[in-house]
């Protein structure tokens, strides 16, 4: 077995493999240095950094704040904000809000899943969509409402959803045959 | 001239930045000098994108559901030729709409007018004099008697009175105190906070330096929901603009006053919209709440006293002491004094932000400024008050817009969500809809919270999948009970409220679930099936066409049949036929 030391050693080296992540990383804990009760605010710097919590950044961070790794991870599993997994190119989230909820939002969703052929809270296998449902972006008056990628889209119906999720996955094939061919 | 164009987030989806663009575009194609200014959220959400113009008069004509289209019409029609584009104007000087008839902006009485990124925009309209006078001339208890006088409620939900808060925490012995903006609206369906940080957000922060003041606090935080991009940033901007102005920071305005404000993002736990969970979540742990006393006015973030109050709140605040607290008292009733944010949303024919000053009926806020209800279906019920409120049945939508009238209906103010339904909402459903939020936001903390509201959940869950129970409406009832009093904090003692009050309400909408296993409302889906009456389908294919499963199939011009394995009971062939043949139908 190797000591706890050794551990961390090869964990700082798995993690400085993306060197520009690494940078980030690092200007990240220096901001936050000595400051009380910041770990939230940390994790959400992580996760705008890598797109989620790996697992060795988790650890990493408890190692040099000298905090325990099950409070860091009780932290980050107590926000819905934080995942644990990466995220595809385009992050659908879903408004279940109650404005979204009585215009029919669950139609949509059923729509999407069967679409995507994935559940909620899960990316699809080519890593292209993650939806996730979310309870209210605060656009009730073009409810039934969804946000892919910070942008808003509303409102809508089965097919309209549909459609554009359909033209993204479209521009993307395009995209990577044109990549192809050049 | 001058136009104006809302960029509040309801704006930018509903395509305003493309409207922006077609506008500038216009404007140095015909060599105009016009003046273009961005505002926030004017309220009018359903008509976005909105644009005002405001010719040298300074009449205002306000132009809503504005296209790319639009724009050049109004530019060649009202700017070129002197008369307004009926088709989309919806207010002028000689045109009312009943939208902001019955009004009373207190709260909100720059969003929409002023430029929210431009601090002198702010200042021009009165602002930050409030504060230069609170620290030049008054004392802190004068303060705290002028806000006593206006009798102004906390606006998050409970009512508390503001004074009280902010006496207290002056009170209470120690050199460092806080100031805390609570702005994690987490109820679904409310949008106060967002519009008011987005639209003006320096009101609030000068609120919360004249709170400071008074408590004897020097630094203040924003707690922000992180689902709010643009709101965190304006209110950033807004810090950084007032520092740099001497407005914020060290010495204000030269009384030796210092005040600093930062924001602190939210994370995703609508439980930390309680005081308790909020500070712990500021302190940067797992936000659950602890319990009080001490409350947070006597050992707050991090054991200090600490001030916490709503956004909408906070924005009152200037106004007060610009205008005297009996100004503000002499709106709305006795005991609830002022005006009320609302979030009008669901089968709303107008909804969006409004502001009324208490005590005006629900009926008149629907029918009044709402407009009623979209497609003229009939009302059956408004939730107020989000998870922790209820919903109110048509018949007593009298009921006047103040604390306790509301709270006598088993439903609370709230933040101010205002969700109408109407006969195609089903109750059971929305009960559930509700639970299943408060559930999956239970912190955990509580037995009966955490497990009580699963085991409601799973009741009404099986009501609305056709099998529930003889004896379930009492279960419920008595689980609710107990949820109620077993919980720690607001969230669980709440919870139970939009179950209780659909049972006391629409109990027989339940039954019908039980005992013979239909839907009223034909919204849930097991109790449902779509059909397509052969003898008025003509064949057109417009149901097929619009099917995302993909389950509708027929020949043309013959009847199309619904594969009832595959249908996912979306209902878009029942409004893909609406409006032509009528042909399907749901049972």
């Amino acid at each position: 077995m190797s000591c706890t030391c050794q551990r961390n050693k090869q964990q700082e080296n798995d993690i400085k493999k993306d060197a520009k992540n690494w940078q980030l990383l690092q200007e990240l804990l220096v901001q936050y240095k000595g400051q009380k009760g910041s770990l939230v605010a940390i994790l959400q710097g992580v996760q705008s950094i890598y797109g989620y919590l790996p697992q060795q950044v988790m650890d990493y961070i408890a190692s040099t704040m000298k905090i325990k790794p099950a409070k860091i991870y009780g932290v980050a599993t107590f926000y819905t904000q934080f995942r644990l997994q990466p995220i595809g190119k385009y992050h659908i989230l879903l408004c279940q809000g109650t404005a979204c909820h009585v215009n029919g939002s669950e139609r949509i969703l059923t729509a999407i899943c069967e679409e995507l052929n994935i559940k909620p809270n899960k990316t699809t296998s080519d890593g292209l969509f993650t939806l996730d449902c979310v309870a209210c972006l605060g656009c009730c008056s073009l409810a039934p409402v969804m946000m892919i990628n910070e942008q808003a889209y509303g409102p809508l119906s089965p097919d309209k959803a549909l459609k554009i999720i359909r033209d993204l996955a479209v521009s993307e094939q395009q995209a990577c045959e044109g990549g192809k061919t050049e | 001239m001058k136009i104006r164009i809302g960029l509040g987030s309801c704006g930018i989806a509903a395509g305003a930045l493309k409207v922006k663009e077609v506008v500038e575009a216009e404007i140095q194609k015909r060599g105009l000098s016009i003046e273009l200014k961005d505002t926030g959220c004017i309220g009018m959400c359903h008509a976005e994108p909105l644009l005002d113009l405001i010719d040298d008069q300074g009449r205002v004509f306000t132009y809503g559901y504005v296209t790319p289209e639009a724009v050049v019409k109004i530019f060649d029609e009202h700017i070129t030729g002197q008369s307004p584009v009926e088709q989309y104007l919806l207010a002028a000087p000689e045109k009312d709409y009943s939208f902001m008839e019955g009004q009373k902006r207190v709260a909100l009485r720059n969003c929409g007018i002023i430029n929210p990124e431009n601090l002198q925009d702010y200042v021009d309209q009165g602002g930050y004099q409030a504060l230069k006078r609170v620290v030049s001339e008054m004392t802190p208890i004068d303060v705290i008697s002028e806000i006593k006088e206006s009798g102004l409620r906390g606006r998050g939900g409970a009512g508390f009175p503001t004074w009280f808060k902010w006496d207290a925490t002056r009170r209470t012995p120690g050199d460092i105190k806080y100031i805390i903006c609570n702005a994690d609206e987490g109820d679904p369906g409310a949008f106060m906070d967002r519009s008011l940080l987005e639209g003006d957000p320096h009101s609030v922060l000068e609120g919360m330096a004249i709170a400071g003041y008074a408590v004897g606090a020097n630094q203040g935080f924003i707690y922000c929901r992180a689902e709010y991009p643009l709101a965190i940033r304006r209110a950033e901007l807004a810090i950084k603009q007032a520092e740099e102005r001497g407005i914020l920071g060290k010495n204000i305005f030269g009384s030796g006053f210092d005040f600093e404000i930062s924001i602190k993002q939210g994370a995703g736990a609508f439980v930390c919209g309680e005081e308790t969970a909020l500070i712990a979540s500021l302190e940067g742990e797992r936000g659950m709440p602890r319990i009080k006393p001490p409350f947070p006015v006597q050992a707050g973030y991090w054991g200090k006293p600490t001030n916490i109050n709503n956004v909408e709140t906070y924005a009152n605040v200037p106004w007060i002491l610009a205008n005297g607290g009996k100004a503000f008292s002499a709106l709305g009733t006795e005991k609830s004094p002022g005006t009320k944010v609302f979030a009008l949303a669901g089968k709303i024919k107008q909804g969006g932000l409004i502001e009324v000053p208490m005590g005006l009926t629900l009926r008149e806020v629907i029918f009044n400024i709402g407009g009623g209800i979209k497609g003229d279906k009939k009302i059956k019920a408004v939730q107020l008050g989000g998870p922790s409120g209820g919903c109110i049945p048509e018949e007593l939508l009298d009921t006047p817009v103040d604390y306790e009238s509301i709270n006598q209906t088993g439903a609370i103010m709230g933040s101010g969500g205002m969700v109408v339904m109407d006969e195609t909402t089903c109750m059971v459903d929305i009960a559930r809809f509700f639970l299943e939020f408060t559930q999956s936001e239970s912190c955990g903390k509580c037995v009966q919270c955490r497990i009580g509201t699963k085991r409601m959940l799973e009741i009404l869950e099986r009501i609305c999948d056709g099998e529930g129970q003889e004896g379930d409406i009492e279960l419920l009832e008595e689980i609710a009970l107990k949820v109620r009093e077993g919980s720690l904090c607001g969230l669980g003692q709440s919870a139970p409220n939009p179950v209780l009050t659909t049972i006391r309400y629409f109990r027989d909408e339940y039954e019908t679930h039980i005992k013979d296993k239909k839907c009223p409302a034909k919204q849930c889906k097991a109790l449902i099936s779509f059909r397509i009456n052969p003898e008025k389908c003509r064949g057109c294919g417009r149901c097929a066409r619009k099917c995302p499963a993909k389950c509708i199939t027929g020949e043309k011009k013959k009847p199309h049949e619904i594969d009832q394995e595959l249908c996912l009971k979306c209902g878009s062939c029942l409004e893909a036929c609406a409006s032509k043949y009528q042909a399907v139908t749901v049972e």
